[in-house]
């Protein structure tokens, strides 16, 4: 049986945030520049939402 | 004097016969089995590419990380939304099931980072088949 891949928390949601903002670019958006935008953007949130979590359980913890 | 009636069929418009676009059908099928094939039928290649390696690897991250693909059934209610989101992924659905992948039991927190993202997999793909059909129905270039 091969070993399963390890992935940290932060490599799994980079990775989600990726796929999913790829995914939601294109579809949400009509042109190829506004689909980049809008996936940037998607990208961005998912990072951001995942970084103030972390630091807001921090803040709860401390 | 003569009154002039107008029945309720004069007065509207008549609708233009609009040909069968075959596509409606083909590409949310296609798309459905094959991850960003919806988009490719359509000759969309870099929209369907993107989509592709993004469900499919999304899927494959999943499989390696040991997540759980759900099979159907009758039980949990979080089983049975899991089935669905599971089931979005079409042919890699069909496939992992055929190759009774995805079944270990889940003994690791990577383990679940894999069950959602098999999950994740199918509902991006479900929205990839909706964008492909509202490619084909010309509501979107």
């Amino acid at each position: 049986m091969t070993p399963a891949l390890q992935l940290s928390h932060f490599s799994a949601a980079f990775l989600f945030a990726l796929f999913a903002s790829v995914v939601f670019g294109v579809t949400q958006r009509e042109n190829g520049r506004d689909m980049f935008r809008y996936g940037g953007y998607c990208f961005v949130v998912f990072l951001g939402g995942m970084y103030g979590a972390g630091w807001f359980m921090w803040l709860l913890h401390h | 004097m003569a009154k002039t009636e107008i029945s309720a069929s004069e007065a509207r418009p008549r609708e233009a016969a609009v040909p069968f676009n075959p596509m409606i059908i083909v590409a949310p099928l296609v798309g459905w089995l094959v991850p960003g094939a919806g988009h490719l039928v359509q000759r969309r290649w870099i929209r369907g590419l993107l989509l592709m390696v993004s469900v499919v690897l999304m899927f494959s991250l999943g499989l390696a990380m040991n997540g759980k693909v759900y099979q159907p059934n009758a039980g949990d209610l979080l089983d049975i939304l899991g089935f669905v989101g599971d089931l979005g992924t079409g042919g890699l659905y069909l496939l992992s099931r055929f190759q009774e992948w995805g079944s270990a039991a889940i003994a690791a927190a990577a383990a679940n980072y894999g069950t959602i993202f098999i999950v994740a997999a199918g509902l991006l793909n479900i929205m990839c088949v909706v964008d492909a059909y509202h490619i084909a129905q010309g509501r979107k270039q």
